[in-house]
């Protein structure tokens, strides 16, 4: 079969296409479609011919075949050092046999590059710092994924994902006024206990635009209003645009270039659009990694930087408690001991570990570091899309132990986990592991310790 | 035969080598690409020179990484097996000797014994290599046999050096083919892995730019290696 009704090389752009996808409950004709697919051979070594250039060559090239990427890759640690699960070997195994075959490989090789890029790699980047040559196992399969996905092997949410990016500029069906009407339903809930809350929509020229993960204005809208106090105390002048709010990318995990390209530009024309001095984004590792980190690129912007400066949350955070904006009262700083999961896409791959640190240096009184931590930190197990797939959560969980061991080690029962795909994937550790801890964003700890000015208490009548 | 070797084969060999590594880095170069890599290479050269610098530094330091302390016995066998295997023929004796002859100077050179020293360790350290490679299964599942005949082409002018110093057996056997080793090593360079003579720089490089640039160097004191 050169094609299937579900699985296929064409992307989700219509309405039609993504419900019949989302019809076929846990992709289980989609998967069985796949197994019939095509490979377009020639098209493949063509694409690899235009695209894998010197950067690539020289890594599948020079590796001198070490193993020192073993151990760095949570993945093959947590299948108890099964030789497979060497970096080195996935991408060897993969990208370089489709090299070393010029492209012509068959379905069921596909489905197993697929398998391993989606389940063996959760591109978290660890080998690169581990590599003497600075190999990025990480890097080359975001690459096979990006190839997979033009050849319609791609796992079935992912494929979902990058659809609802091409057709609602947003990782799920949120519309303009879906959007819009949260916001204002959260200030409605939130007004009473604090007066003058805003969520100001469109406003111009603000110091800062705030954008989201779309899980927040979907499932969890109370994020967004704590965001909202949050400013408020600080006296930030900010808006939310009414278009180009949603930060994140499944199309990123997808390997679907196109739809990251018309994401970010959707942000980026809001930025345009309403002109404010800077950008913060929410408490999300990937949603920072692919709009301000890889965005630009997909766009086209050649300084490599995003049309203003953009911010993850904790260097906003930071900067409030650093300047006064936030004052934690002391009485209510964090006493027990607490632990920080290192998000790999902004701290590994954004630098920003200090900002972490400096923020546990105002809330905690006992933080303890897991080890490793900062740049040299584990992946939470779920990352790079991996928490979303069906047919991966068997895998997903294997890998989870060793994030599990981490925290167990550090004594700490309150895990702080700014960024969306730790949270989840520590949410379900807990849910499968039991082994008693509690997780969090960063806003509502800071909610339930900052110092409220006077003027902003609700008046007593 | 002597003559030859280590006349017009020299030259060729040499020629072969320098053209080569030259080659390479051009291709290297002229194969990154700005949207590609996802590194905005000459926008940001400051920030991107600082990380490739970085980059190189910390990891030609024994124990300058996290990798590096992580395996500490690993570590001490590649910086012994490379620094020998780099210095020993360049600061040679006799290499100088000739080049004295030859070309009319020479650079400092090791006293013998110390250089015999060397030569025994890159023979010995590759030797821990191969046992490495067969004993640890991460590092089994990886070897292939292209990974012993590129070791071999690097140790062979060791072995056949150390022969012809000692004089075992025919020292004009061994003297040729230590020559011939030598520019079949040299000629191998460009073609081979062991192209990481030059690409663990340009490498290395590239990867120190994505950090210093795009991962995070604007904002940090640069990558923790």
């Amino acid at each position: 079969m050169p094609e299937g009704i579900l699985c296929n090389k064409q992307v989700v752009d219509t309405k039609e296409k993504l419900n019949a996808l989302l019809a076929d409950k846990s992709g289980k004709q989609y998967y069985d479609e796949m197994t019939r697919l095509d490979v377009d051979t020639e098209a493949l070594w063509a694409t690899i011919e235009k695209t894998c250039k010197s950067r690539l060559r020289t890594w599948l090239e020079i590796c001198a075949h070490c193993g020192m990427c073993a151990d760095s890759c949570f993945i093959y640690l947590a299948n108890k050092r099964d030789p497979k699960q060497v970096p080195s070997y996935k991408i060897q195994s993969t990208l370089g046999e489709i090299v070393k075959r010029k492209g012509k490989v068959d379905n069921e090789f596909m489905r197993y590059v697929m398998d391993t890029a989606w389940a063996k790699c959760t591109c978290c980047n660890r080998c690169a710092t581990y590599c003497p040559f600075g190999i990025d196992m990480g890097v080359m399969f975001g690459y096979v994924r990006g190839l997979c996905f033009s050849h319609g092997f791609v796992p079935w949410e992912l494929k979902i994902g990058s659809g609802m990016h091409r057709i609602y500029k947003a990782q799920m069906d949120i519309t303009t006024e879906d959007w819009v009407d949260t916001c204002e339903w959260m200030v409605e809930e939130y007004e009473e206990d604090w007066p003058g809350l805003e969520i100001p929509v469109d406003k111009e020229n603000a110091d800062i635009i705030y954008t989201v993960n779309a899980r927040e204005p979907k499932h969890y809208p109370e994020d967004l209003a704590e965001a909202a106090i949050l400013f408020h105390i600080a006296g930030e002048n900010w808006t939310v645009p009414s278009q180009g709010w949603e930060e994140t990318s499944l199309a990123m995990f997808a390997g679907d270039w196109g739809a990251c390209k018309l994401q970010v530009e959707s942000v980026y024309a809001a930025m345009d659009r309403l002109k404010p001095k800077r950008m913060v984004v929410t408490e999300c590792g990937h949603a920072y990694r692919a709009t301000v980190l890889e965005g630009p690129y997909w766009a086209g912007i050649k300084s490599g930087k995003t049309p203003i400066e953009s911010f993850h949350y904790v260097e906003w955070v930071a900067e409030a408690l650093r300047t006064g904006k936030l004052k934690i009262d002391p009485a209510k700083k964090i006493k027990e001991p607490v632990t920080y999961q290192d998000s790999c896409n902004y701290i590994r791959n954004g630098g920003l570990g200090d900002y972490a640190r400096e923020i546990m240096s105002y809330i905690a009184e006992d933080f303890r570091e897991m080890k490793p931590c900062r740049e040299h930190n584990f992946c939470c197990g779920g990352g790079g899309g991996l928490n979303g797939i069906g047919r991966y959560r068997k895998e997903r969980n294997i890998g989870l132990t060793v994030k599990r061991d981490q925290i167990l080690a550090t004594g700490a029962k309150l895990v702080v986990t700014p960024c969306h795909n730790c949270w989840d994937a520590i949410r379900d550790l807990e849910e499968v592991y039991k082994i008693g801890i509690r997780w969090s964003f960063l806003k509502p700890l800071l909610l339930g310790m900052v110092e409220v000015p006077e003027h902003l208490l609700p008046r007593e009548e | 035969m002597y003559e030859l070797v280590t006349g017009p084969l020299a030259w060729l060999s040499f020629g072969i080598f320098f053209f080569g590594l030259f080659y390479r880095l051009v291709w290297y170069i002229r194969g990154l690409n700005w949207q590609m890599d996802r590194v905005s290479y000459t926008q940001n050269m400051v920030y991107g020179i600082k990380g490739a610098l970085r980059s190189i530094l910390f990891w030609l330091v024994p124990f300058g990484t996290r990798s590096w302390r992580y395996y500490p016995g690993f570590t001490i066998l590649v910086f012994i097996f490379h620094i020998c295997l780099l210095a020993t023929p360049v600061f040679l004796m006799g290499h100088n000797v000739l080049l004295l002859e030859r070309w009319g100077f020479s650079l400092p050179t090791l006293p013998e014994g110390i250089a015999d020293f060397m030569t025994t360790c890159v023979i010995v350290s590759a030797v821990f290599i191969i046992c490495r490679r067969i004993a640890l299964p991460e590092v089994r599942i990886l070897t292939k046999p292209y990974d012993l005949f590129v070791l071999a082409i690097a140790v062979a002018p060791f072995i056949t050096g150390f022969f012809a110093f000692h004089q075992v057996g025919s020292y004009d056997f061994w003297i040729i083919a230590h020559v011939l080793c030598g520019e079949i090593m040299l000629v191998a360079i460009p073609f081979t892995k062991l192209s990481h003579f030059l690409l663990f720089f340009l490498s290395r490089a590239q990867m120190g730019m994505d950090y210093g640039i795009k991962r995070g160097g604007m904002k940090n004191k640069g990558m923790a290696w």
